[in-house]
């Protein structure tokens, strides 16, 4: 049961991101495209998710737990920390250049497209890489703290 | 290369993002982000952490094929970038999202709608370096 609903949850998703335009680098290049081929749909892509998300959240949360787990699985941390802000900035430079983003990527792979195949390999790649950065970093400042 | 502005068709798939991020909460109280349900799917704690993340993954995938069965076209991937583009790319996306711990779902979806302060800073960041990057190339480089 647990699993039929995660599957039907990632197929809500997926068919979100295919009908979005997210799977799609040229609407999504052109969306931060402002200073030539501008398309603003991913603006309403965002605000669509953030309302459903926004509402649905606050009536979710409220209860003690979710329905197949004993709690919620949030982050905790309110700190702004370097790595959180150069991290996100790095992404976005990669996001800029590709035109795909995670979330974008991984149901476009349902298209069969061997582009997609290529970016989601070196995404995969790239996060085994993060990990060691980080595993690295966090030695770093253990070792000086 | 223009693509056409889709309004009704983004909103309307945002909406079903956002639902399936509030129904894996309602679930298994976890957060909807990409990174994050690929990250763990790639290092689980234990079988049953890995199996509802290889379900997500493989409920998105059939994503495309679901909107071709009910339309009758796959959804339009066109990728205007070159391979090499594409490779650099998804390797500093990789990098970037796992130091940051989260992307435009995670963090710009799910950790807006719960008002993170952290993810509305990493949304910002991200969002401006996007911008910046895709204008140096477009118009600096490439213009």
């Amino acid at each position: 049961m647990r699993l039929i609903l995660s599957y039907i949850i990632g197929l809500i998703f997926g068919i979100g991101i295919s009908i979005s335009g997210m799977a799609n680098p040229a609407k999504v290049l052109n969306f931060f495209d402002i200073a030539g081929s501008w398309d603003p749909s991913l603006a309403f892509v965002m605000g669509g998710a953030l309302i459903v998300t926004f509402i649905g959240y606050r009536v979710v949360l409220k209860r003690p737990a979710p329905m197949m787990d004993s709690g919620f699985h949030l982050p905790t941390r309110k700190d702004l920390d370097l790595r959180l802000i150069g991290g996100s900035a790095l992404f976005g430079v990669g996001w800029g250049i590709a035109g795909f983003c995670p979330g974008g990527a991984l149901p476009a792979l349902g298209t069969g497209r061997s582009e997609v195949l290529i970016f989601v390999g070196a995404l995969v790649v790239g996060i085994l890489a993060g990990k060691l950065l980080q595993n690295a970093m966090t030695r770093r400042s253990a070792q000086t703290a | 290369m223009e693509t056409a502005f889709t309004p009704f068709q983004s909103l309307g798939g945002g909406a079903l993002i956002g639902l399936a991020a509030v129904l894996l909460m309602a679930t298994l109280g976890r957060i909807m982000g990409a990174t994050g349900i690929l990250a763990g799917f790639m290092q689980p704690a234990n079988l049953s952490d890995w199996s509802w993340r290889a379900a997500v993954l493989a409920g998105m995938i059939t994503g495309p094929v679901a909107v071709l069965l009910l339309s009758g076209s796959m959804p339009a991937v066109e990728v205007p970038v070159s391979t090499t583009m594409l490779i650099i790319g998804g390797f500093i996306v990789g990098i970037g999202v796992t130091l940051g711990g989260g992307c435009t779902s995670g963090h710009g979806v799910c950790g807006m709608a719960r008002l993170s302060p952290r993810s509305i800073v990493a949304t910002v960041a991200f969002m401006i370096t996007t911008g910046i990057t895709v204008f140096v190339i477009r118009h600096v480089i490439g213009g």
